[in-house]
């Protein structure tokens, strides 16, 4: 696209393997001389934030697994053995709670810039449909992550998160039943959670690797929305994005230590400082702030089986986004209604997590409906109708255009 | 479609306001004390923790098992500051339950690398004796806090508040008081103020001049309690003192990381910034670094 430059090893050694096996090139044409949209604002490096942020919950992770004992009687006090006892090992075990957090707090800020800049418009539909599927294998890694603290909260998590499994007609309790290995969430769950939960984050590695390759086909997506027409509007990605994102890294990283190194009480459950017991239920049973709005929309809904559709269909309509949203205006700045309901979505997911942290009574579930019903209508009403009725303003000519002002 | 954004305003303002009640009612919220460990640069006081690990001894151990601390955990550093050898000493003053050569059960003097003996068998024992297990107090400190609620919990991530523990279990413990008028009392159980649904199994376990301090302390219910609430809280969070140390230089490192970033990217980006500056009226030799 742009005349960067192409990879020419000086390297004896370079040029030698460029001939048999060219990954030098690969490497080049991915991470240097990939054009990116000049106009590229800080929300776009949540995406080199989110691969550091994998590569350090698999690094933390691995290093804990030495330590950790995956067994009902053991694993609540391995984990504190870690906290206690190995070295650093509260600094691993923080790290790594704290990198869940993070890597949903930049995963989510990524999918809502993707909503606002309308990123997973045509032709980067396929990219955002991988990028569904690393969030719910996110979802599932995190859950099963949290239940081998075996904790009180761990081990009732795990039980009314598989309990959603029976609502299922007909095979529902059989499901349930497979899925603990077991009459109750037991031994047998806690050691199948351990393998998957070791198994996933490789496995989101490997969407993720296509994710990167869907993009570097389609190129990015930038503030403006149109597609780079000459040179001047891009950049090398190398010095470019490399230092932007490094940046802003830096700048993340400062948040992830003040948790972990002044607040980690600050989002975890007290109650998960009790070893699990089955015989007692905790007074509320709330999972991590991450999967709270689902949570509210779950009890939103007094059937079990309608309220289990729901969770399930509120992550699963976002694969069906590039074909519900009608318009063909990408970039939110053009759309000044749709900005709108982009913002009042934002709210009502914020919303849903505070009423998901919330004892589902009253004025809470209430709420909850309303928001639920703006969730859902936000992409089945909102979003086909918007692309018809919408008076969208002018697109820029250009992306140097969209910097410069018309005038340049 | 401006009117939208106050509509939601008051939306969300209505939420929080009908939330406040109904928390109330749910717990009592303990005082916010001083506590020596809190903020960036707290640190246990040793002598604070070794009032409360008395207390710990002679009152509280009586029930209640540490069952994942050593021996070797008081001379830690940032702990409560004992020697090796008074924590050895400390160590052979309890029995500890092993096997000797022959497989025959054998009771001898505790090690450093011994962790603290419970004082049950196991958790039903505890509980026929008790009639409710007395919980373990290694993680209880993390295990016993009370939710702060909106708009509180925004401004402890700044105010780094984290001593919820020791607040509760400091208000727990000087919480005893009568019921009040009209309050149905079950057979078994004391009433306490913290205690959510105020009827809590333990008796009150301090009084005043229960434990003998050596270091000329009050020997108050209001002492103790913050003494073992301390204690506790070390207990918990043995590395706290380290973690916060390591975590202002980490902090340090990265802010000037990030600056020296954000200078070379100024400094990388001056000639794509330039057209752009110069089309705002500015002047691109001036903004460079």
């Amino acid at each position: 696209m742009s005349g960067h430059a192409i990879y020419q090893p000086q390297n004896k050694f370079m040029q030698w393997l460029e001939k048999r096996l060219p990954i030098g090139g690969l490497i080049h044409s991915s991470f240097v001389a990939y054009p990116t949209p000049r106009n590229l604002n800080y929300w776009w490096t949540f995406g080199g934030i989110l691969s550091f942020m994998l590569g350090v919950q698999i690094v933390t992770g691995i290093v804990l697994a030495m330590h950790y004992t995956a067994h009902v009687d053991m694993a609540f006090n391995s984990v504190e053995a870690i906290m206690r006892d190995v070295n650093y090992g509260w600094l691993l075990r923080y790290l790594h709670a704290y990198g869940a957090s993070m890597f949903f707090l930049a995963v989510y800020i990524h999918m809502f810039r993707g909503l606002y800049y309308g990123s997973y418009k045509e032709p980067r539909e396929v990219l955002w449909i991988l990028g569904v599927i690393i969030y719910l294998l996110m979802m599932a890694t995190g859950f099963m992550g949290y239940v081998l603290v075996w904790g009180q909260m761990s081990f009732w998590a795990a039980t009314v998160i598989t309990n959603l499994f029976s609502a299922i007609p007909g095979v529902g309790d059989a499901l349930v039943t497979w899925l603990w290995g077991g009459y109750a969430v037991g031994n047998p769950t806690l050691n199948r959670f351990f393998s998957l939960h070791y198994l996933l984050p490789f496995v989101i590695a490997g969407v993720v690797v296509l994710h990167v390759w869907a993009l570097h086909v389609a190129g990015q997506n930038n503030p403006a929305g149109i597609e780079p027409k000459s040179d001047k509007d891009t950049v090398p990605f190398t010095p470019y994005a490399t230092i932007k994102d490094g940046f802003f890294m830096a700048v993340f990283c400062i948040l992830f230590a003040w948790f972990v190194f002044y607040i980690p009480g600050y989002l975890l459950n007290g109650d998960n400082f009790i070893p699990a017991n089955p015989a007692v239920t905790p007074s509320e049973i709330v999972p991590e702030w991450y999967y709270l709005p689902f949570y509210a929309i779950l009890r939103s809904i007094p059937n079990k089986l309608l309220g289990v559709c729901a969770l399930f269909g509120s992550i699963g309509i976002l694969a069906f986004l590039p074909w519900l949203d009608t318009s063909p205006v990408r970039s939110a700045r053009y759309r000044p209604l749709y900005r709108q309901f982009f913002w009042l979505f934002v709210i009502v997911c914020v919303g849903l997590g505070y009423f998901g942290s919330k004892p589902p009574e009253g004025i809470y579930v209430i709420l909850s409906r309303i928001f639920t019903i703006y969730y859902f209508a936000f992409f089945l009403i909102i979003l086909p109708l918007l692309g018809i009725f919408e008076k969208t303003r002018p697109l820029p000519n250009s992306i140097s255009e969209s910097v410069l002002g018309a005038k340049a | 479609m401006k009117t939208r954004f106050p509509l939601c305003a008051a939306m969300i303002a209505g939420v929080l306001s009908a939330a406040a009640p109904a928390q109330a009612v749910e717990q009592v919220t303990p005082p916010q004390l001083k506590w020596s460990f809190a903020g960036p640069f707290g640190k246990y006081d040793p002598a604070q923790l070794q009032r409360g690990f008395k207390i710990y001894r002679e009152v509280c151990s009586v029930c209640h098992s540490l069952s994942l601390l050593s021996f070797r955990n008081l001379a830690d550093p940032g702990g409560p500051g004992f020697t090796e050898a008074q924590a050895s000493q400390i160590a052979s003053e309890y029995k500890i339950k092993d096997i000797d050569d022959k497989g025959a059960d054998i009771e001898r003097p505790g090690r450093l690398a011994d962790r603290f003996p419970s004082p049950f068998p196991n958790e039903l024992a505890a509980k026929a004796t008790h009639g409710v297990a007395p919980p373990d107090m290694s993680t209880l400190a993390k295990a016993r806090t009370y939710s702060r609620g909106f708009p509180w919990f925004v401004f402890d991530f700044f105010t780094q508040y984290q001593e919820h523990g020791p607040d509760y279990i400091a208000a727990y413990l000087q919480g005893y008081k009568d019921p009040p008028k009209g309050f149905t009392m079950p057979a078994s159980g004391h009433y306490n103020e913290y205690f959510p649904g105020h009827v809590t199994a333990m008796p009150p376990p301090l009084e005043k001049d229960r434990v003998t301090y050596d270091d000329g302390s009050p020997q108050t219910v209001e002492q103790y309690a913050k003494d073992v609430a301390a204690f506790l809280m070390w207990a918990a969070e043995p590395h706290m003192v380290q973690r916060k140390r390591i975590g202002f230089q980490v902090i340090l490192f990265l802010i000037v990381l990030s600056g020296l970033l954000y200078f070379t990217k100024k400094k990388v980006w001056h000639e794509v910034e330039a057209p752009r500056e110069l089309a705002h009226g500015q002047d691109p030799s001036k903004t460079s670094i």
